[in-house]
């Protein structure tokens, strides 16, 4: 395969939310160097619309147009420009914007803008990482998230708990890409090529026996695992999530976990385009134990933060169903992962942006003291209910649509089994999601005269995901079909 | 010549050394260090395949530099986030890096 020498227009205009990206974070860099503080809580704002611009510009003006792998393949190979690129780069942005509004008001971080500069740069990270069809544009995008989101979670230098989680996020993260990277490398050298798309058949030419690529390919996957945070590579996740910014957290929970599921689907599915049932019985008993013991630790957490981060180790391992089911028929697999990955994106961030507000008023991130909330502020907690709801998969919210999405897909492709354990996993979730709500509109508190206020930019990032989140459950076919396209232009 | 294998064995043995000291080490200074050697023993490899399997493309050379360009970076910040978590606890050692718990 010879890569098209496409024009130089055509090149630039597929990866021009890039490039705005990239513009954008020297613009708000500069902002916060001559404005003076009191103005600096409208960089948010200006961060947070303009990706929300970026993210239209995406779906105008970067369509991608060519059908054919080899004409998608722009850049010298590095970049596919299809259908799978567009819909993550479209979460990993509408994310960082929402990241981003969510953000203004967040104690230590708000105000600052190297904080935005350094969250644009790891949206635009995770936006190449959808993208990426080389090895090394995968690596340096890979890195380029998980560098900034080290210094994201470490960001208040002030708070022992940040500073631990910056700490650990860097150590297990480092340790965690250097195995990845010893993978890739043996990938590359196996097959004498970087580019995914002629791996499949470089590996097939050179005769380097299975074994040898198999020890790669399990290198990788325990990179990936630590991405998306799965067993056995889940230790990190419930210490960064709770000591990091929570605003960093949420980004943390959805963005690069979206962005490593599209890179761990698009390389997956290029080094083995036929599946083989020895790595989806691997993918399988991973995604088993992943979601039994995030939901099992979930239950008895007595800290918002924590309990969502073992909240979305269990969703990492529903999503993984989708992955294991990819031989189901015509991408169903594939699409319903993605459906999944969007809905959660949106979930996640609007469960995030309300504990933002309650922890900035109460002072503290215990689920007890959530009590009230419905009197403090009714929007707030109907907000975190339809967020819990859809986490839980009741409809009408999106979480619904999305996990029957997936056990469908998993029963299509012969492994009813897994869809059952999924099933009996997400009633054991239901416990610890349907608990937050009723500490909220049950339990009583003292404060439950104070109300709560949200500032106008907060709220409106706040109604977009929970309006998103009801959407998406009650009209999936457009969002679903969109993923169906990706899906099957993968196939092949 | 010097076989391909024996450049591939001294990577194996270089990132397996490393990783021995990721898990040995209580010291976050020694584990970045350990982290230092692995990725080292991810550039031989590079250089040695290029070498060997694809001399007449780039590939291995540019990821290569690619590689340690990304492990100063890391590195840089990596030792900034050690030296914060220092100056509040006077100690690096992981151990003691333990306000969060499961």
């Amino acid at each position: 395969m010879d890569f098209q020498t496409v024009d130089w227009g055509t090149n630039l205009l597929a990866i021009l939310p890039e490039i705005l990206l990239t513009l954008l974070a020297v613009v708000v860099l500069a902002l916060d160097a001559i404005w003076p503080a009191s103005r600096r809580r409208q960089i948010g704002i200006i961060a947070g619309v303009s990706m929300f611009g970026i993210v239209l510009v995406l779906l105008i003006f970067s369509a991608p147009i060519a059908a054919a792998v080899e004409e998608q393949l722009i850049l010298g190979g590095m970049f596919r420009h299809d259908i799978l690129t567009q819909i993550f780069r479209t979460m990993v942005i509408l994310a960082g914007g929402l990241t981003c509004l969510l953000s203004t008001d967040a104690p230590g971080v708000g105000r600052k803008g190297h904080y935005y500069a350094l969250l644009i740069i790891a949206t635009l990270g995770a936006s190449l990482m959808s993208a990426a069809a080389d090895l090394i544009m995968a690596f340096v995008a890979l890195e380029t998230t998980s560098i900034t989101l080290y210094m994201l979670a470490g960001f208040l230098r002030g708070d022992e708990r940040s500073t631990e989680a910056g700490v650990k996020y860097f150590l297990f993260g480092a340790v965690m890409s250097a195995i990845l990277l010893y993978g890739l490398s043996l990938l590359y050298g196996f097959s004498g090529q970087s580019n995914f798309y002629l791996l499949a058949d470089g590996l097939k030419a050179s005769g380097v026996p299975d074994l040898a690529v198999l020890l790669a390919l399990v290198m990788l996957l325990a990179g990936f695992s630590f991405k998306i945070s799965a067993v056995p590579f889940h230790f990190w996740t419930p210490d960064v999530y709770e000591g990091a910014p929570t605003p960093v957290t949420a980004f943390l929970s959805v963005a690069s976990k979206a962005a490593s599921f599209a890179l761990l689907l698009r390389l997956f599915m290029a080094v083995f385009p036929e599946y083989d049932p020895i790595w989806a019985l691997v993918l399988a008993i991973a995604s088993i134990v992943t979601m039994t013991l995030g939901n099992v630790l979930a239950l008895r957490q007595s800290n918002i933060k924590r309990m969502l981060a073992y909240s979305s180790i269990a969703q990492a391992g529903y999503s993984l169903i989708g992955v294991v089911a990819i031989g189901a028929q015509n991408g169903a697999g594939m699409a319903a992962v993605i459906f999944y990955l969007f809905m959660y994106t949106l979930t996640n961030l609007a469960a995030f942006g309300v504990v933002i507000y309650v922890s900035r008023a109460t002072g503290s991130e215990r689920i007890a003291d959530f009590a009230g909330l419905s009197r403090r502020s009714p929007a707030l907690a109907l907000v975190l209910t339809v967020a819990l709801l859809s986490l839980g998969g009741i409809p009408p919210a999106a979480g619904f649509v999305g996990k029957f999405f997936l056990f469908q897909a998993a029963v299509d492709s012969g492994l009813a089994w897994l869809a059952i354990i999924g099933v009996l996993n997400a009633i054991v979730a239901l416990y610890y999601y349907l608990m937050v709500v009723k500490v909220m509109y049950v339990d009583r508190s003292a404060d439950e005269d104070k109300p709560l206020a949200v500032s106008r930019a907060a709220s409106w990032a706040l109604v977009l995901t929970s309006v998103g989140v009801i959407l998406l459950g009650v009209v999936a076919a457009p969002v679903y079909d969109w993923a169906l396209r990706a899906g099957q232009e993968l196939l092949f | 010549m010097v076989p391909l294998w024996m450049f591939l064995l001294v990577a194996a043995a270089l990132f397996a050394i490393g990783l021995f000291g990721v898990l040995s080490r209580r010291n976050a200074v020694a584990i970045l260090m350990g982290v230092e050697l692995m990725l080292n023993a991810v550039n031989i490899n590079l250089i040695a395949f290029w070498r060997y399997r694809t001399p007449d493309t780039m590939i291995g050379q540019a990821f290569a530099v690619f590689v340690f360009v990304v492990a100063a970076a890391e590195a840089a910040v990596g030792l900034a986030l050690i030296v914060a978590i220092y100056r509040r606890r006077q100690s690096v050692a992981v151990e003691d890096v333990n306000l969060l718990k499961w």
